[in-house]
């Protein structure tokens, strides 16, 4: 169960002076459900783009099964690495089911020629790719949509959609960013049962999200990336536990710092309302008081930030 | 128009005259059975305007068309009584229709009666014929404007908006064959008296063209260009089969052989614009010197001709071969220019392409012996490429096949009609499949078409050397068809086609990514300028107005594919599909590609 679907090594990225991803390590193994988070800007998508070939990484290598990945976007999803994009890149203005055939372009040969000729080898391989597709759609639950343009789906239907395309290259390894972005709770709790199945069907799964809920509920290991490093891999409880990863969300605490206390004050008060206190809330004037304070409230600022980001996601 | 004043809830049922519509329907049906009267009088009393229109009781050019007008009007007005088997015609009930058809019919009479003035100098040249024929055909026009209005409160804006059509019934198989038998038949007789026209009597075509125009309009209102295109979907194989069926009979039609070459030339048009379809509709790469694939070919095919002005003058393959080395020739030329430009994207490819366009021209100008090497002989061309002969068959004499006497050119219409066919089918089967669906995926998105797997560059590639090999064969017909080729009609805008900038217009025109759009861009883009001789100094100005005006109007072309369709006009939901059970025919979806 053990064994390394993904092994990125040292992979570090820089656009020109700006280094967006620093040396960074990192191992999915199969039957596994990876998390990677951390706050914007903290270069997850550009981590993705280099493990996917749309970036070359200026150092380190990526390898998928023991074998090193060619930086190329397509080499890659042949190797048996499927994506799908933070914001839905779906081919508009094809069918749906024409959308999951385009993914299945690797697992097919059929070139031009047997196009124009259409020999019996041509039909089998179109209806053997409709019928994989039409599975697939089923499995999404889109079969009844299967001729509508991608473009008139619901939002929600169309990440289901690029989900679907991205498992019709029958990938050993799923990268999905931000799956949930922009959903409600009710479809995030659908989008959470489909990645369970996906695991299921043996492919190891790596995502990228801010809802926090999600991923501690679905990731056997959550990875946070913080200014291009890597800060902390673990269980949800490590991270969750973790203070630098608080730290790097809510920004650092520190001796003095008038913001510091006063946030630690809104939390303590908030802490202390929510407890129905008869104590009224004590002016913390030292770091010292709001230290402890902060981090037996860990799990609460964490589900608050998550709060904070489906709000955000809702708003998008 | 005054409709704005009267916008009380009673004053929307009708338009905006103020008629009963028992009185408007009459108008109507009078104003067309007028109309069709006044063809058969005299509208002129000399035969100097075009077409002879002095006669009584024998309707010709301009009068046929007011005939067909008044007809068609005719027709719409009597749906409105409800007559049972005229139901068909009208399957929305809709006012629309009936008006554009008046249209057709008063723009007809009017522009004829205009031009009379206008051309011989003064209303006196008009005979009474024409006065009868101009009141007739406005009263059509008055009648179906205080017909129901077809969108109530939306204004004059409300004839134009296509009205909400019922579905359409079932029809048995047997019935959809007449229904394709009977249009394409339309569709053969419409375009052979276009191209019959004189090319003189531009009137005659301006009033064809406005005819056309408006009746098409107003039968797309109906619902019924639709209703054909979907049973023609149903029986793909049929319709194809029955639309060159269609264009075999063209030449046996034609007395003159000057119509074949309009034809041949024609479908040599359409042909490479089908080609440039592949490239620009399907992958998405705007290629602005497609036309230099076309010289490539027949410049190859001359150079093998066996013509004594070829640098290879002993060279003299057969058609086969000489076919296949244009081909091949366009193919190396298609990869070498494919090769380094077609990592750019976008606008960067465009400006490419259209400099190695011309460096095709300006090549070719000079290896004429004094700038370069003497291979094409510069501007004087390769000259005297003798006929082909396939199989003992002389392309270039005039044969007598059914009692038809078959010139030249019909010959090479017979030939082009071949290797359009190929064209088609390479079209239709490439389009179709896993490597058409990677161009459009490419077209679509780029960057999710290589996450998915999609070698970009490869794919891309292949959809340049598939589409300059296409125009290579194309090239390789044409140098014959013309006796001769030199480098001036290979550059990228010119007053006549084909060029790198018709070629592009027919496709835009006519439709992306559809087999018939380029097909009938590349017919009007030929017929009118070849028939509207009088404009020739402001063509391209005239073109380019008509461009902005489609572009304005209907951006997915003429034909739509029903993906561009989608994409220009948000139509919401309108497009799902009708059934959404598994058994949902998929030949309807892909009516368009």
């Amino acid at each position: 169960m053990t064994t390394p679907v993904l092994e990125a090594r040292d992979v570090t990225m820089r656009f020109g002076g700006l280094t967006a991803v620093r040396s960074v390590d990192f191992t999915v193994n199969s039957g596994e459900i990876v998390g990677l988070i951390g706050p914007n800007g903290a270069g997850k998508t550009t981590f993705f783009n280099c493990l996917t070939g749309l970036y070359v990484p200026t150092e380190g290598t990526v390898s998928y099964q023991g074998k090193v990945l060619p930086p190329k976007p397509h080499l890659v999803t042949q190797a048996g690495i499927a994506r799908t994009f933070q914001n839905i890149r779906l081919f508009a203005n094809m069918t749906v089911l024409e959308n999951v055939l385009v993914g299945r372009h690797t697992r097919t040969k059929e070139g031009l020629w047997s196009a124009l000729l259409r020999g019996p080898g041509f039909r089998k391989a179109e209806k053997e790719s409709e019928a994989k597709a039409m599975e697939l759609l089923e499995f999404i639950g889109l079969a009844a949509k299967r001729d509508h343009l991608a473009r008139n789906l619901p939002y929600g239907e169309q990440r289901k959609l690029e989900i679907a395309r991205a498992l019709a290259s029958e990938p050993g390894l799923l990268l999905l960013d931000e799956p949930t972005a922009g959903m409600n709770p009710q479809e995030t709790r659908a989008t959470e049962d489909l990645v369970f199945a996906i695991r299921d069907k043996g492919i190891a799964v790596l995502v990228i999200e801010h809802d926090m809920r999600f991923i501690f509920n679905l990731c056997d290991r959550v990875a946070v990336l913080v200014q291009g490093e890597k800060l902390v891999e673990g269980t949800s409880d490590v991270v969750q536990a973790d203070e630098r990863v608080v730290a790097a969300y809510l920004g650092e605490p520190f001796e003095g710092d008038p913001g510091a206390a006063e946030a630690a004050e809104v939390e303590a008060a908030e802490a202390t309302a929510e407890a129905e206190g008869a104590e009224s809330a004590e002016p913390a004037d030292s770091a010292e008081t709001a230290e402890p304070a902060d981090s037996a409230a860990t799990t609460d600022t964490v589900e608050s930030t998550e709060a904070d980001s489906t709000t955000k996601g809702e708003a998008q | 128009m005054t409709d704005t004043t009267t916008n009380a809830p009673a004053a929307a049922e009708h338009g905006p005259v103020p008629l009963p519509p028992s009185v408007a329907r009459l108008l109507v049906a009078v104003g067309a059975v007028g109309t069709i009267a006044s063809a058969f009088l005299s509208w002129t009393w000399t035969s100097d305007f075009p077409g002879d229109l002095t006669v009584y009781g024998y309707p010709a050019g301009l009068q046929i068309l007011a005939l067909v007008g008044g007809v068609l009007t005719l027709l719409f007005g009597l749906t409105l009584w409800d007559v049972k088997w005229l139901r068909w015609l009208n399957p929305a009930n809709s006012t629309s229709p009936v008006l554009l058809t008046a249209l057709s019919a008063f723009a007809v009479c009017w522009f004829t009666g205009i031009a009379i003035t206008v051309d011989l100098g003064g209303l006196v040249n008009l005979d009474p014929g024409a006065f009868v024929a101009m009141a007739a055909s406005a009263l059509p026009v008055v009648g179906a404007l205080a017909l129901p209005h077809p969108a109530p409160g939306t204004g004059i804006r409300g004839y134009l908006a296509k009205p909400q059509l019922p579905a359409p019934g079932k029809a048995s198989p047997l019935t959809e064959r007449i229904v394709i038998t009977v249009g394409v038949a339309l569709a053969l007789v419409t375009f052979t008296y276009g191209i019959g026209i004189d090319n003189d009597a531009s009137e005659t075509f301006i009033g064809y063209l406005l005819l056309l125009v408006f009746a098409a309009w107003g039968l797309m209102h109906t619902g019924l260009v639709d209703r054909f295109a979907t049973t023609a979907a149903h029986h793909k194989g049929f319709a194809s089969a029955l639309a060159f069926a269609a264009a075999v009979i063209f030449p046996f039609t034609q007395s003159d052989d000057h119509n074949a070459n309009v034809g041949v030339n024609i479908l040599i048009f359409a042909t490479v614009a089908l080609g440039l379809n592949i490239v620009v509709g399907l992958t998405g790469l705007l290629d602005l010197g497609y036309v230099a694939f076309l010289g490539v070919g027949a410049y190859a095919a001359a150079l093998v001709s066996g013509s004594e002005y070829s640098r290879f003058s002993g060279v003299h393959f057969p058609f086969w071969a000489a076919a296949l080395t244009g081909m091949a020739a366009s193919l190396v030329f298609g990869v070498l220019i494919g090769a380094p430009t077609l990592r750019l994207r976008g606008d960067y490819l465009a400006i490419v392409t259209l400099g190695f366009g011309e460096i095709f021209r300006i090549t070719v100008n000079n290896l004429d012996g004094t700038s370069g090497p003497n291979i094409t002989r510069g501007p004087n061309g390769i000259t005297q490429i003798p006929d082909l002969n396939i199989f003992g068959f002389n392309l270039g004499e005039s044969h007598n096949i059914l009692g038809f006497s078959l010139g030249r050119f019909a010959n090479y219409l017979f030939l082009m009609l071949i290797v359009t066919a190929i064209v088609v089918l390479v079209f239709t089967r490439a389009a179709d499949s896993r490597i058409g669906r990677s161009w459009i995926a490419i077209r679509e998105d780029e960057t999710a078409a290589t996450a998915m797997g999609i070698n970009g560059f490869r794919v891309k590639l292949i959809a340049f050397a598939l589409g300059a090999s296409l125009a290579g064969l194309a090239g390789s017909v044409m140098a014959h068809v013309n006796y001769s080729v030199n480098p001036q009609p290979y550059q990228f805008a010119g007053a006549a086609p084909p060029n790198s900038a018709f070629l592009l217009a027919a496709v835009v025109l006519g439709g992306m990514g559809t087999v018939s759009g380029p097909l009938l861009g590349a017919s009007v883009l030929y017929l009118v300028p070849e028939k509207l001789q009088f404009l020739q100094n402001y063509e391209l100005f005239a073109f380019g107005v008509a461009l902005i005006v489609l572009m304005r109007f209907r951006p997915e072309g003429i034909i739509a594919n029903r993906r561009r369709q989608l994409e220009f006009h948000e139509t919401g939901q309108l497009d799902v599909p009708t059934q959404t059970t598994l058994s949902d025919d998929p030949a309807v979806t892909k009516a368009g590609a």
